[in-house]
């Protein structure tokens, strides 16, 4: 006997799940994520590349690493403040955008944003570096199933462009890009 | 392209204003490293030995170790570096935390400061932008209040700041660096910052550390996490359990304190107290920690958090803490844990030591019970007595009164003071308070690094070889099962044959030439921490710790791009300490000076002591007045010194062809 089987699509989520109360404030986590992005690999580090930092404030005993996300090209209108647990934190603190209100997740040289790639790598790694480098815990990696939706990712190179995009206009890109493609081996 | 170190020092002349980014010349690192090492030799070059502590030509050198800010684990260390106000010798201290990296980040690997300036400033550096600012307002505010408000000013919750307290302002011989997580406590740093009208320096980078191979740098870094975590779940067996895992003695974490309480000295480095640590004691102060204690933190990238935030009426954090300055404040007074804490977070503010300031004031105590000082010389000293302490280090930070005197440290106060004050500053080794201990049996290898050691603290020579055997052989070989750190399987029959009592105990053995050799050891590995800014916590200090003498050599090279190999590196090592002796000797420092306190043991052998030191020194290379020898100096690529040696007469020359 046979029975349609009604197929779920699903993908695989990769998590980071982030114990702030764990974070004892090293920046470990900083210097191997920028190390592993560095071309060659692992050639050089500088947190300033990281695409994880640790917002500290040590007087408040605030220390919240935060993943990089998303780029955006302008800050938010209104922004919140948390109060928790008695401890108030900065505006944005946990905002994973790369965004033009702070220094963070963007190349110090080119301005362009970074994004958490969960360390895509080949072959792929047990887990992210920050988590394995992290020996106190506060980083924690997980994967679960979710149903898929046909959304595809947005790519980094898109995201690149748009970035450049909103600081110098397309036009610029779109000339840059076609003298450069004039120019490039085997055009 | 260089690797590891960034290639540029600053040079900072506060006289005049001027600030310059200087290429260093490779051929430097090559032959001292960085760090301390590299320190050592710019004093040479730079800092004669006529130059007081308080001079404008003295030089005062925050130079980050080679591998600073690079991924290996708890590389974080800067070592300052000046003419010391208590010792007039050659000064290294050391600090962690955060500032060293950033430093190197900013594109520099050392701040050179030079001159005077005529109002209190502080530095701020932002990669190739940097300044001399105003910091005239800010006066007497405390280390860590100077942090905040310079981050305020600056608009940048993420610059590391390094900056002095009135300690430091007021020219306070014992006067400390902090900053924040960590401090350069030893050797009156502080001062010299402070005699230099600097309040602070202010550091943000946003530049590449490079690293020469990969590859190789990476599995050195990833074996010694792996190590970390072998070694936190296989803590050693049979000793004490701030003995038995890495990283600096974890203060903050472990509650039980008999080990401290009852074994180090109370008061001023006098008093013993058996039986102290009661049940009652340990519920009170494990009350006060968990209390007060909110987090455990770390250096710069290493996992081990030895610091910790601690609250003292704020609710999260008021000031950060590290190792024993837990204890020396509630141990100089015969006060408790809850005195000490917050003691510790006045003496943070202030910028003091937490081994000298604790044991001056408790000296002035004993001076005053004893009459040498007068009601009259403490007048305004309250009765209670944790508020004396508070009281005397009112006094100290600012000079006041015999405030004054006591800011000199013991052994600078007891000279003024007179009267038979000296015999009370006991506890002094080249002028500076050593720890609170005082033993029974001599122990010929910590005799000759007490001896020897030119750095200010036991702690910072100590670390490799287990301070006492254990109770059984059995136990003695099982230790060295799996001691891959050992140079040589010799220090491995040392320590097995090694007994509590009996034939092969203290203080005839270890043997003359076993103790030597392991004080050379331990005393190695401290000098190439301090010159690649590696923490003693993961390497000189603990024992079996991740990085020892078998894995730096690939490590540094990998890293740095060099090419040492084992001998190359206890060549270099031996360079460096060389010449930082070099430094003190030229500064006056003799034979005569390397000893440790008279009290320090309760049964001395003046004989055996004597045969060890003439041992020591001819197994370093020395003649028999602790001077290296001519050959000594050019095998190390130092015949710089010896020429200056001979000229100066530090170096009598040998009649040539006397032998037959
Ligand atoms: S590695 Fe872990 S403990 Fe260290 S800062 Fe990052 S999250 Fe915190
Ligand atoms: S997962 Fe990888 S890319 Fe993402 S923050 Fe961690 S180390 Fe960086
Ligand atoms: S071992 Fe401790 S003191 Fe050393 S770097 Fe690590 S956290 Fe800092």
């Amino acid at each position: 006997m046979s029975a349609a089987v009604k197929t779920v699509k699903t993908k695989t989520v990769k998590r980071i799940r982030i114990d702030v109360d764990k974070c004892n404030g090293c920046r470990a986590c900083e210097v191997i994520c920028a190390a592993h992005h560095a071309q060659p690999r692992f050639s050089s580090t500088n947190p300033a590349r990281s695409r994880i930092r640790v917002i500290r404030y040590p007087l408040s005993d605030i220390y919240v690493p935060v993943l990089a996300g998303e780029y955006t090209a302008a800050e938010c209108p209104g922004r919140d403040r948390y109060v928790i647990g008695g401890k108030e934190y900065e505006e944005c603190a946990f905002c994973r955008a790369s965004c033009p209100s702070r220094d963070f997740f963007k190349e110090p040289d080119s301005d362009l944003p970074l994004k958490c790639d969960m360390c895509e790598s080949d072959p792929t790694l047990e887990e992210p570096l920050c988590v394995q480098w992290c020996l106190a815990d506060a980083l924690v990696y997980e994967e679960y199933e979710e149903e898929a939706k046909d959304e595809p990712a947005p790519d980094e190179v898109d995201e690149g462009l748009l970035a450049l995009a909103h600081r110098h206009g397309w036009e610029r890109v779109r000339d840059a890009m076609t003298r450069m493609a004039n120019k490039a081996p085997g055009a | 392209m260089r690797y590891a170190e960034t290639g540029f020092n600053l040079e900072v002349d506060l006289t005049r204003g001027n600030i310059e980014r200087v290429p260093s010349d490779p051929g430097m690192t090559e032959h001292y490293l960085g760090g301390l090492g590299t320190n050592a030799r710019i004093m040479w070059d730079r800092v004669g030995p006529e130059v007081e502590p308080f001079s404008p030509e003295n030089l005062l050198i925050f130079g980050t170790g080679l591998l600073a800010g690079t991924p290996a684990p708890g590389t974080n260390r800067t070592i300052v570096t000046s003419i010391s106000p208590q010792s007039g010798l050659l000064a290294f201290s050391m600090m962690g935390g955060f500032w060293g990296p950033e430093l190197k980040h900013a594109g520099y690997d050392k701040v050179i400061i030079r001159g005077k300036s005529p109002e209190l400033v502080y530095l701020y550096i932002n990669d190739d932008q940097v300044e001399i600012r105003d910091a005239s307002r800010w006066r007497g505010l405390g280390t860590l209040e100077t942090a905040e408000v310079i981050r305020e000013e600056l608009g940048d919750p993420n610059v590391q700041v390094a900056s002095i307290g009135m300690a430091g302002e007021n020219r306070v011989f014992f006067a400390s660096i902090e900053q924040g997580r960590a401090s350069a406590s030893r050797q009156g740093m502080g001062a010299i910052m402070g005699d230099k009208n600097l309040k602070a320096i202010a550091v943000r980078g946003s530049k590449d550390i490079n690293i020469a191979r990969p590859m190789e740098f990476m599995e050195h870094c990833n074996a010694a996490l792996k190590y970390i975590e072998h070694r936190d779940k296989n803590p050693i067996r049979g000793v004490i359990p701030i003995l038995a895992g890495l990283g600096s003695p974890q203060e903050m974490a472990v509650h039980d304190e008999q080990w401290h309480t009852e074994n180090f000295m109370w008061g001023n480095a006098r008093e013993r107290r058996k039986g102290f640590w009661t049940p009652e004691i340990q519920e009170q102060w494990t009350g006060t920690m968990e209390g007060m204690r909110t987090r455990l933190l770390s250096c710069h990238n290493c996992p081990m958090k030895c610091g910790a935030s601690i609250a003292v009426d704020k609710r999260f954090c008021s000031y950060m803490m590290k190792c024993f300055s837990k204890l020396t404040y509630t141990m100089a007074a015969y006060s408790d844990l809850d005195f000490g804490l917050r003691m510790a977070q006045k003496a943070t503010e202030y910028g003091v030591d937490a081994f000298s300031c604790p044991q001056t004031m408790a000296f002035a105590i004993e001076l005053h019970e004893a009459g040498i000082l007068t009601d009259q010389d403490m007048s305004g000293m309250p009765k209670e007595n944790n508020d004396r302490f508070f009281w005397l280090m009112d006094a100290i930070v600012r000079r006041e009164g015999i405030g004054d005197v006591l800011a000199d440290g013991t052994w600078w106060a007891a000279k003024r003071i007179g009267k038979g004050a000296e015999e009370f500053a006991h506890n002094n080794i080249r002028k500076t308070e050593q720890l609170p201990l005082k033993l029974g049996m001599l122990n010929p290898i910590y005799f000759l690094m007490y001896a020897t050691g030119e750095k200010a603290n036991i702690t910072q020579i100590e670390g490799q070889f287990p301070q006492s055997p254990f109770l059984t052989r059995e136990e003695n070989e099982a230790f060295v099962e799996d001691w891959i750190h050992v140079p040589d399987d010799r220090f491995k029959e040392w320590f097995v044959e090694w007994e509590i009592r009996g034939e092969k105990s203290i203080p005839n053995y270890p043997s003359v030439e076993a103790a030597c050799e392991i004080v050379h050891w331990q005393e190695q590995m401290h000098y190439i921490d301090d010159s690649t800014g590696m923490c003693a916590g993961l390497s000189s200090f603990p024992l079996k710790p991740p990085f020892h003498i078998h894995n730096l050599p690939g490590l540094i090279s990998s890293g740095a791009g060099l090419d040492l190999d084992e001998d190359g590196l206890v060549q270099t090592t031996k360079r460096i300490r060389t010449l930082v002796r070099a430094n003190n000797l030229r500064r006056g420092m003799t034979w005569e000076d390397e000893k440790p306190p008279e009290d320090h043991w309760r049964h001395r052998f003046p004989e055996l002591e004597a045969k060890l030191l003439q041992a020591y020194y001819s197994f370093k290379g020395w003649n028999s007045d602790g001077v290296p020898t001519r050959e000594t100096l050019h095998d190390l690529d130092l015949d710089f010194v010896a020429e200056e040696f001979a000229e100066t007469g530090i170096l009598k020359e040998e009649p040539v062809g006397s032998a037959t």
